[in-house]
């Protein structure tokens, strides 16, 4: 085929997405992975590891550094550019999701049935192919500056190519199988990701902790595809949900159910009369109203797909579930897990343990989006039978509206006494998509949509800020010892000599997380992010060598924004972003639509509608003032250590690196959120919506082939949102930023909360131990003492040795028989002979009278029984 | 199936052979003499089996084709043998009339046959040959043949010997594999056992070898004998039919070229017993005085589970663990890699080919042994201390995937089981040879001892981690692509086999047991990971291990060799799966009592 017009071709044109990544990753591990050896305790090689004495160790070459570097970039910006080349044709395309690209080829024929694989772009994958590539860029970038002195980083661009690839692999995919890969592939990368500096305990215990957590979510996710997969016989998206089932091509049927239950009296003429009715008769009914439109014709014409089949079928197991139902809630479990929803939360903060822009990665652009994208993908699914918009719920949406709900507060809750920089955004992180997945429960696959685009933004945004921050903070730490100066606010550090070999163990790895800036290393500070199963341990070392200082303790920070501007604008961007600052930032809309969502449902008296309105309302509060706190005490007051004040990012390209991700992704903090403002928002509206609907809402509402009704401007929803965001920011201004926090202070939060409360949520609500109570001991205890000592050995082998002995018993009665009876018999036999030889020898006496004697006897014996036989003496009676 | 111009089957089966005898008459001195022509022998043997492999690859479309005509012609739906459960109700009583499309299907099947009057009193024939079931089969022999020669690179104790017995054993399992003839079978089954008692018992850990060997011994010797009294009796029966009411099947057959003009009634000739199968002639009530029994409800278990022992099925598992830890690392491979799958390769062909109406019956409820294997094993595995312990209990754990896959009794679910059994075969061989690496080197298994091993052996590291992925089933690597047919074939199998227990009825039962299987899975991640991250990462202790050193070139190329499969049938499945389906084809046509 002609490789220009293949070129030019947009159904082709989505394969080529993942492969720059893809290739990228190839080349880096095959080719510019080239290391040189140095000894272990060379300064370069950073302290990363224990000084093995008089052992070499790897460092990669400064050529592979750079070629890795452009590698991976290069890989990325065409992924970039194929992609953005599509959303811009995708865009200008009317009604576009009617029609989308898409290509296939067989991938596994099996006679009758043959596995198609391929790709596919519709509205939704367009807006995941204008975020995921965009974000994941800045993340490569930043990470030249973040990684720049690791001795791995072609390793680690490798890795990160390939997390992107599988990313765009599950963006691009037409079916389920594909997406799943691609879901796996990221899972793994995660894996290796996370434990990327695996000499350290807590990194390969976190990595251990993210796979073995998302793997249980995943397991069961593969049970629902495999029954999906077996009950409709195909796996592709558009052939389960958008075109009609075999059987069922030419007739649209007005769905009954909707028709009795619908709330829009009104609309029943238009829905049950139009079979087509499309999206000009909608613009229609926009310009006669708002009311109507929203309240109207959702699902005019319902095309019977498989999934609605599915919807019909009852479940092989649960009785009174229906298939669709049962599929459903396998599926949303993987994405429990993969978007780190309660209970499987627990995993993603221990995730932390990665290079920041691994959990930039993970948090913002790729893993836990993933999840929150498949269940988008494949709403219909869980939808099918079911109307949350008025009222009907099935099995998997509930799920999903009860967990997204208790998630988003619960996880908030957490953040709020997280002192960890990072880990405030993970909590935030598990917050928000529980937002998403809330959404979704309701109905509002739309605003889970638009929170998913604007969340990556912002919070991509605030993990590099906050790997910013705390790069500072290690840069200050080594200004400070180079320097020799004091050791502020009690940080009595072990000065140990540089280099030395004698530091602790985890102190020494510990130095992983610094990127030596020509600073000499060898400070005995101890443990960054200690895992909670590291806990005990770290305190030793921590008692061991005095107080260890934590760069990434926002109780050690305070007034960075003198010496890290930068840092701090964008870090308040994306902070008030997160925090929903009413009307300028991104934050702001996509959550508002989600409360508004959330309202329509309270409007109408829908019981899950309202669980989620107020759990999501306290979220958003929780959230504003925790994002508050955590600005406050990064940035503002005054130094609280000196560390903190010799925070900064240097110069030259590391910093530029460092800062110029933060600098775009902040445009798109605050941007991104224009394109979802209601059309008949007072002002605004009039401004960026000239529709009849949001411009993001129009466009991705084309995914599917049943659209929801159109939110309309209210009030109630629009305060809530602004009382929310408002007050929490209020109160983060009062308690952090009015009074700041001065060294030594505790956290004025303890007061206000109680300790117990404060301890409680500081540890987490003792998930991580309970999890260990729960399910880590008894099924160690199970496997130890059940299934191997119990059943394997005491059992099945007790059973066989019991056998063996039962044997060996009997060998020695056989064994005694045969000295009695065998032995006895056999011995006895020739002895017998032996004996009636003897005796018969007796008899041999020589004398022939005594023969002649017996020969007499005899023959009268004989004589005798003769004639008794042949009947002579029985003739005479 | 034309033929190929010289005898390849055999040989593949005697050039192990020969290099034996060959190597048993060099000096002991001349090592390096000794290991060149094993390794000569074994990569011979495995180019063949490629050239049997890739051969017969060519051929499966040609074979499908006809096979779906064949189905057509007797009125099946071929789709119907594809998407639903082949078992139906026409089986459960004795069919009318003369019915071979399923042995005529499987007859077709076979290609490289050879065929050569042995005791032709007695019905038994030298007859050897490859279907779609058993070339993936022969394929793995080759390949973990070749890797345990050069793992054994190292052995200096009587190296002689070693390789002697150790190519013996390749020619026994070689034999299984490829022998039509049940009497063969037997015969190479046994071969492959007597070997391999020395093997463990001469070059093994100390502390286990004899308790192990003895143990392994006589759990396989008891299974083989419980099934060879069922095949000697399936035989006579299978006699007795053709010269009574089944004569005229024998007749037709013959005409109809599926069994040789000289066919005598007496044969322990697969395919002769499959015409007798599918005709009904074990399915006649009354059996044994019994009114409702009938001979494939009475001995299935007997030969199924017979073989299955080998296959690790619960509760007759407990000789693997303790036999893979004590053998050297070479026999763990072929033991754990070959062997097992020799015990559920028989099983499949000797129980539930040639007893079908048995399997339909029994099958039901053997699913619930093979998920205790899925998940205990799995559970045991993730407690041990030992690194050998912990492979050799997951060896259970998947080869219970297996079984359960034969247990779904359709085509998905069996094409996984295929599947699982050559990716399970790699990837076990791979375990067992990184571990043996690690062992050669640390001289301990202990896990908790060992630590940082990936800072000297990346590509041991690396390897275990290719394997631990496979075996926790992750998309793109063979692990996967068995799997996942497993549970979709389960969720199939749910919807129509229901098991009646005196009171008990169970229905959709399967359909749990697949969630439970699951759980197995699960914790298979959880003690891969543990022991990767145990093992692999955290820190190297030097002191400790004063002079471990990396593997060398050899080492590494047994790690590719054994790792690439893995991921080229996880990417490309249709190299595999379409050649497993022509030889699960006959198999679901009988079950469904064509």
């Amino acid at each position: 085929m002609d490789i220009n017009a293949l070129l030019n071709d947009p159904n082709f044109l989505p394969w080529l997405i993942p492969v720059g990544p893809l290739l990228a990753f190839a080349i880096i591990s095959l080719l510019t992975n080239r290391s040189r050896l140095i000894p272990a305790t060379s300064e370069e090689y950073g302290g990363h590891h224990p000084d093995y004495e008089g052992m070499l160790v790897p460092v990669v070459t400064g050529r592979s550094r750079l070629f890795s570097i452009i590698v991976g970039i290069s890989g990325v910006i065409s992924a970039m550019l194929i992609s953005y080349r599509l959303v811009f044709e995708a865009t200008s395309i009317e009604h576009f999701g009617r029609s989308v690209f898409e290509s296939a080829i067989t991938w596994l024929d099996l006679g009758v049935l043959s596995f198609e694989m391929g790709v596919l772009v519709d509205p939704l994958t367009a807006i995941m192919l204008f975020m995921v590539p965009l974000a994941v860029l800045m993340i490569f970038i930043y990470s030249i500056g973040y990684m720049a002195h690791d001795p791995r980083q072609s390793r680690f661009f490798a890795l990160i190519s390939l997390f992107a690839g599988a990313m765009l692999i599950l963006v691009v995919a037409d079916n389920l199988l594909l997406l799943f890969v691609g879901w796996e592939i990221m899972g793994v990368c995660s894996y290796m990701l996370i434990g990327f500096w695996f000499e350290k305990k807590s990194a390969y215990n976190a990595a251990i902790k993210a796979f073995t957590t998302t793997r249980v979510a995943d397991v069961i996710m593969l049970l629902g595809i495999a029954y999906l997969y077996f009950s409709t016989g195909t796996l592709n998206f558009r052939e389960i949900m958008y075109h009609p089932a075999p059987g069922y091509e030419s007739t649209a049927v007005v769905d009954e159910t909707h028709s009795e239950t619908s709330a829009a009296e009104g609309e029943h003429a238009a829905e049950a009369s139009s079979a087509e009715h499309t999206m000009e008769a909608a613009a229609v009914e926009g310009e006669h109203g708002a009311e109507a439109a929203a309240e109207g014709e959702h699902e005019a014409a319902h095309v019977v797909t498989r999934a609605t089949l599915l919807a019909e079928t009852p479940a092989l197991l649960f009785g009174g579930i229906s298939a669709a139902g049962l599929i459903g809630i396998f599926l949303i479990i993987g994405t429990i897990g993969k978007s780190a929803q309660f209970p499987l939360h627990v995993w993603l903060p221990d995730a932390m343990e990665g290079p920041t822009p691994v959990s930039a990665m993970i948090h913002a652009a790729a893993m836990v989006s993933a999840g929150v994208y498949a269940v988008i993908r494949m709403y219909p699914l869980f939808e099918a039978g079911g109307h949350p918009h008025d009222g009907v719920f099935t099995s998997p949406l509930l799920l999903m509206a009860v967990v997204g709900a208790v998630t988003a507060l619960f996880a908030a809750t957490i953040a709020v006494a997280q002192n960890d920089v990072k880990k405030v955004l993970a909590y935030s992180t598990i917050s928000q998509l529980g937002f998403m997945v809330a959404a979704l429960g309701i109905g509002g696959f739309l605003a889970a949509a638009f929170h998913l685009i604007t969340h990556a933004f912002f919070k991509a945004l605030l993990f590099m800020a906050s790997g910013s921050v705390i790069h500072g903070m290690e840069h200050g730490e080594h200004h400070v010892h180079a320097h020799g100066h004091g050791h502020g606010g009690g940080h009595g550090h072990a000065a140990l000599p540089a280099g030395a070999g004698g530091g602790p163990l985890d102190a020494r790895l510990e130095l992983a997380m610094d990127h030596g800036h020509g600073d000499a290393h060898g400070g005995g500070h101890g443990h960054a992010l200690p895992a909670y199963a590291e806990a005990h341990h770290d305190q030793d070392e921590h008692d061991a060598h005095g107080h260890a200082f934590d760069p990434q303790d926002m109780m050690n920070m305070g007034g960075l924004r003198r010496t890290m501007p930068v840092t701090f604008i964008t870090f308040l961007i994306g902070g008030l972003s997160l925090a929903g600052l009413p009307l300028v930032t991104a934050g702001f809309w996509s959550k508002d639509e989600i409360i508004a969502e959330a309202w329509l449902g309270v409007s109408k008296g829908f019981g899950p509608h309202a669980l989620v309105l107020i759990c999501l309302s306290l979220a958003a509060f929780l959230t504003a003032f925790y994002t508050m706190r955590q600005l406050g005490l990064t940035f503002w007051g005054e130094n609280r250590t000196e560390e903190a004040a010799h925070a900064s990012l240097g110069r030259g390209i590391v910093s530029i690196a460092m800062t110029l991700p933060l600098i775009i992704l902040s445009v798109f903090a605050i941007a991104a959120g224009f394109v979802g403002v209601l059309p008949d928002f007072p002002i605004l509206g009039g401004i960026f919506t000239p529709g009849y609907l949001p411009p993001f809402a129009a466009f991705v509402e084309g995914t599917l082939n049943t659209s929801p009704p159109h939110l309309v401007f209210n009030n109630v929803p629009v305060l809530i949102s602004f009382a929310v965001a408002l007050g929490g920011i209020y109160v983060g201004w009062l308690m952090y930023w009015r009074k700041p926090l001065q060294a030594g202070q505790p956290d004025p939060l303890v007061a206000i909360l109680g300790t117990p409360l404060h301890t409680t949520l500081k540890n987490k609500y003792y998930f991580d131990e309970m999890y260990v109570v729960l399910f880590v001991k008894p099924s160690q205890w199970f496997s130890k003492n059940v299934a191997y000592e119990f059943i394997d050995k005491g059992i099945i082998d007790g059973f066989l040795h019991l056998i063996a002995r039962v044997f060996t018993w009997i060998g020695d009665f056989i064994k005694v028989m045969n000295l009695w009876l065998i032995d006895g018999v056999g011995d006895g036999v020739p002895e017998l002979i032996g004996r009636l030889g003897h005796w018969f020898r007796g008899a041999q006496t020589g004398r022939i009278q005594q023969y002649m004697l017996l020969v007499l006897v005899a023959a009268l014996l004989i004589g005798v029984i003769f004639a008794l036989s042949s009947g002579v003496l029985q003739a005479a009676p | 199936m034309e033929a190929i111009g010289f005898p390849v089957i055999s040989l593949i089966i005697f050039i192990p052979i020969v290099a034996a005898v060959i190597i048993l008459f060099i000096p002991r001195e001349q090592g390096d003499l000794i290991k060149g022509i094993a390794i000569t022998a074994a990569a011979s043997v495995f180019a063949l089996s490629l050239f049997v492999y890739l051969n017969y690859n060519a051929r499966v479309d040609d074979i499908s084709a006809n096979q779906a005509a064949l189905l057509s012609e007797a009125g099946r739906d071929s789709e119907l043998l594809q998407l639903n459960l082949a078992v139906s109700s026409q089986s459960a009583s004795v069919l009318a009339g003369q019915s071979m499309t399923g042995t005529q299907m499987f007859h077709d099947g076979l290609a490289f046959q050879e065929h050569v009057e042995w005791l032709p009193a007695l019905g038994i024939s030298y007859h050897v040959g490859v279907d779609g079931l058993n070339a993936p089969m022969v394929l793995l022999t080759g390949m973990v043949a070749v890797a345990g020669v050069l793992v054994s690179w190292r052995i200096t104790d009587r190296t002689r010997e070693f390789m002697a017995f150790f190519l013996l054993l390749v020619a026994g399992v070689y034999g299984v594999f490829v022998a039509i003839d049940m009497f063969l079978l037997f015969f190479f089954y046994e071969l492959a056992i007597f070997p391999m008692y020395l093997l463990i018992a001469t070059w093994g850990w100390v502390q286990l070898r004899e308790y192990a060997a003895m143990k392994l011994t006589l759990y396989i010797l008891i299974g083989s004998v419980v099934a060879l009294v069922g095949v000697i009796a399936m035989v006579l029966v299978a006699q007795n039919y053709f010269l009574n009411e089944g004569a005229a099947v024998f007749a037709t057959a013959k005409d109809a070229g599926i069994l040789p003009q000289s066919a005598s009634e007496l044969s322990f000739s697969m395919t002769q017993i499959t015409l007798a199968a599918e005709n009904g002639a074990y399915n006649v009530g009354g059996y044994a005085g019994v009114e409702t029994l009938t001979f494939a409800k009475l001995w299935f278990p007997f030969i199924f589970i017979g073989f299955g022992v080998l296959a690790g099925i619960f509760p007759f598992h407990n000789w693997s663990p303790d036999g893979h830890v004590a053998a050297p690392t070479a026999v763990s491979m072929i033991h754990a890699g070959v062997l097992m799958k020799l015990g559920a390769y028989a099983a499949l062909r000797s129980g539930v080919q040639l007893l079908p109406q048995g399997a339909e019956v029994h099958l039901p409820w053997i699913v619930f042994l093979t998920l205790v294997n899925v998940v205990y094993g799995a559970f045991i595995a993730f407690r041990q201390r030992d690194f050998k312990y912990v492979i050799g209990f997951s060896s259970v754990s998947h080869m219970g995937l297996v079984s359960m896959g034969f247990a779904t009794m359709n085509l998905t679910g069996m094409t996984g089981a295929g599947l699982q059994m050559f990716s399970h075969g790699a990837m076990t061989a791979l375990f067992f040879g990184c571990v043996g690496m690690v062992y050669d080197r640390a001289h301990t298994r202990d896990i908790p001892s060992l630590g940082g091993f990936i800072k000297i052996m990346p590509w041991v590291g690396f390897a275990f981690i290719v394997g631990g992925l496979t075996s926790m089933g992750m998309p793109g690597l063979s692990g996967f692509i068995s799997e996942f047919p497993i549970f979709q074939g389960m969720w199939r199998a749910s919807e129509s086999i229901n098991l009646s227990l005196g009171p008990f009825n169970l229905s959709n039962y399967y359909s749990i047991m697949v969630i439970i299987a699951a759980l197995g899975i699960i914790i298979t991640a959880a003690y891969v990971l543990r022991v990767t991250s145990q093992v692999f990462f955290g820190e190297f202790d030097r002191q400790k291990y004063p002079d471990v050193d990396d593997i060398t070139v050899r080492e590494r190329f047994v790690l590719i060799f054994l790792g690439t499969p893995l991921v080229l049938i996880g990417t490309l499945p249709f190299i595999m799966a379409p050649m497993l389906e022509t030889g699960l084809r006959p198999v679901l046509a009988l079950l469904g009592g064509a």
